[in-house]
């Protein structure tokens, strides 16, 4: 046979060739079809660390779930985009991942900020949205379809305001805090308000931009109003030289921080500069229930590094979005298949790493019932020498 | 507080000075907007970083390998870019909008290679000393960056005003053709320009980078919109221009904060800056539609 009829017969087998193949493909997906679901994080950009953290504690549980045979049977896939921490980013990244590639539900975004965005494009779409790090308030309001699992400050704050001013005798405090982020401004928020509560007097209200390099004119202020200690609403990228410049200038109050302020990173980024700041979260990283040391023995064995409560959350999700799968019948409808989703998501309770979960309904801005909060206790710790200690 | 406040708007304003310098440099000779320096700031902390880290050297070598390696990259933005687009005689606009193109390469290509992640220098190098005198205190970092703003400037000035280097350096600022003409070697003074705008830039970054502990793709941008407001203000490419409007911008901010309310900083800095333009519309050392050196 000359080489030319060996390419012409070549040719003529080909759609049969296609056509056993689809029906190979099409058999295989009635058995055990991987369940696409889609991951939206900021992976790159100033919020990249918290991204990645997010990253690996979805690729961990998938892992185990898929290691342990999966969903009934059928493996999760997951479809992973880069929002950039940029809010129209994430609304790019959701309607790729809705519209293109029909993955049956959205893990995401990484950012308060990006949620507000990109969220109701989900809402409108009839899929669910999962968000394990969004802790501003009213981003469940957008719509019945926006779950997390991520403590709101509201819930947070005022626990870890009454636990650290009881411990450090805090009587009066000063508030730092970034004013162009929704997540820093809704933090600063929460604070004002569980300082109301308290009866905790404010002696001096300063804020900072993203991107700033000096505090030094703030806490030079802060300093000259003689409080008992600093609430700093930040994220870690300007929190950490907030400390640092803080210490710098002889100001060595206790610092109460929120969410942004809870990673191992802080221990990198200001040293032995890091001590006495008190953070609140369903998670840390000495907790020593089971299922939490289980995570965390399991995540550093993966990726050689410490997990931080991003990582957390985002492995606990996994774990809820795996159960109400588990209840769910697939029927290859799309669109049936993400109502059922939403459906079944909301009777999921879970023991993680952070702790007893269930959600708690949210209502929208006129009082009807919207999306899912997480409702969780939180546990209030201290940094000393590098370390996270539990407080209570 | 003021003694304080006077020592912190001190130092963040020699902080913009420190980074206006070569911005402005780049302006007053080439008359380009060079929108990448912000990015070969960024450039110059990473390679002090990676000598300090991966090769073990010593804080005062790795200024060195910063300024080395930016004077390289600011040398190979000339030629590759900025050298193409004068044979052309591309329009001035072009110029500014290729920097920003060039910006976006660095800034994603170190995300790529570095990680998203704040990144800082191994805590034992960096100078953590706290001078006191009259309940003030002040860091030997914030020392070394206000006295090298102050030293930079003179000597860049020294060298503009005395020396045959300078002369020729103006004259391209009046007119490259004219220079060119005399028999001065313009593109040869561009390449050098070029390269020691980016060391001065790099060198910037390493000192900024230690003084705020974080080194991060996207640490140049907040400086760069602040430098181009420095340089605004002090008039475009005055080497003593940067100095003053870094200073200015950074009174102006710590004041704001310290007396008015640091919500309203970046209102009262740039309110302030605005009204000086009104009056002075050249900048504080400008010329009226003119660049000099």
């Amino acid at each position: 046979m000359t080489s030319a009829a060996r390419v012409a017969t070549a040719h003529f087998r080909t759609p049969a060739l296609v056509a056993a193949l689809a029906a190979a493909g099409l058999m295989a997906s009635a058995h055990a079809a991987d369940i696409k679901l889609g991951v939206a994080e900021a992976l790159s950009g100033p919020a990249g660390q918290y991204g990645q953290s997010i990253k690996n504690g979805f690729e961990l549980a998938v892992d185990e779930i898929n290691a342990a045979g999966g969903v009934k049977g059928n493996k999760i896939a997951l479809q992973i985009e880069d929002d950039a921490g940029k809010k129209e980013q994430a609304i790019d990244v959701f309607k790729k991942l809705i519209f293109q590639d029909k993955v049956l539900m959205v893990f995401g975004p990484t950012l308060s900020n990006s949620a507000q965005a990109a969220d109701p494009i989900a809402q409108a779409a009839k899929i669910v949205v999962f968000g394990t790090s969004n802790t501003a308030d009213g981003i469940t309001s957008i719509g019945d379809y926006v779950f997390r699992n991520s403590v709101t400050e509201a819930d947070v704050l005022p626990e870890t305001l009454r636990v650290s001013s009881k411990v450090a005798g805090v009587k009066k405090v000063a508030v730092l805090y970034g004013n162009d982020d929704v997540f820093t401004k809704s933090g600063y928020d929460a604070f004002k308000k569980a300082l109301d509560t308290l009866k905790i007097p404010v002696t001096t209200t300063e804020t900072f931009a993203k991107g700033d390099v000096d505090f030094k004119a703030q806490l030079t202020k802060i300093k000259a109003s003689n409080p008992d200690a600093i609430v700093l609403s930040a994220l870690i990228a300007e929190g950490a030289p907030i400390m640092v410049q803080a210490r710098q200038l002889g100001i060595n109050l206790p610092f109460i921080g929120g969410n942004g302020m809870n990673s191992v990173k802080i221990f990198d980024l200001a040293k032995d500069k890091s001590d006495n700041l008190w953070v609140g979260s369903p998670w840390a990283l000495s907790n020593q229930t089971k299922e939490n040391q289980h995570f965390v023995v399991a995540y550093t064995q993966k990726y050689k590094a410490a997990p931080d409560q991003f990582s957390a959350q985002a492995f606990d999700a996994m774990n809820i979005v795996a159960k109400a799968l588990a209840k769910v019948k697939l029927s290859g409808n799309l669109e049936a298949d993400r109502k059922a989703v939403r459906d079944a998501l909301p009777t999921v309770t879970h023991t993680g790493a952070t702790g007893a979960f269930q959600f708690r309904q949210a209502s929208t801005k006129d009082g009807k019932p919207a999306g899912y909060d997480a409702q969780q206790a939180a546990i209030v710790s201290v940094t000393k020498a590098g370390k996270y200690q539990i407080e209570k | 507080m003021l003694g304080q406040q006077l020592v912190n708007a001190l130092s963040l304003g020699c902080v913009y000075a420190l980074f206006a310098l070569g911005f402005t440099l780049i302006f007053g000779v080439l008359g380009v907007i060079n929108l990448s320096h912000g990015a070969v700031f960024m450039v110059g902390a990473y390679a002090a970083l990676q000598v300090v880290t991966k090769l073990g050297w010593p804080l005062w070598a790795s200024l060195i390998a910063a300024f080395v390696i930016s004077a390289a990259l600011g040398l190979a933005i000339d030629v590759l870019v900025l050298r193409p687009l004068r044979k052309r005689q591309a329009p001035h606009l072009i110029p500014m909008i290729a920097t920003i193109g060039i910006a976006i390469f660095f800034n994603s290509a170190s995300q790529g290679v570095f990680g998203a992640e704040n990144l800082r220098f191994p805590s034992e190098l960096v100078p953590d000393e706290q001078i006191h005198f009259l309940g003030v205190q002040i860091s030997v970092l914030e020392v070394a960056i206000i006295a090298l703003s102050f030293a930079l400037m003179a000597a860049l000035l020294i060298v503009m005003r005395k020396t045959q280097l300078g002369r020729a350096l103006r004259a391209i600022a009046e007119s490259p053709k004219a220079a060119a003409l005399l028999g001065i070697n313009v593109e040869g003074l561009f390449y050098l320009t070029s390269a020691t705008a980016a060391a001065l830039g790099g060198v910037s970054g390493v000192l900024i980078a230690l003084y705020s502990n974080a080194v991060f793709p996207l640490m140049g941008q907040p400086m760069l919109h602040k430098g181009i407001a420095v340089i605004i203000l002090g008039g475009m490419g005055d080497i003593r221009g940067a100095l003053i409007g870094g200073l200015f911008l950074g009174f102006a901010e710590v004041m704001a904060v310290a007396y008015i309310g640091s919500t309203m900083r970046d209102a009262v800095a740039f309110g302030l800056l605005f009204i000086v333009l009104l009056l002075r519309p050249q900048g504080m050392f400008g010329k009226v539609l003119e660049r000099k050196a």
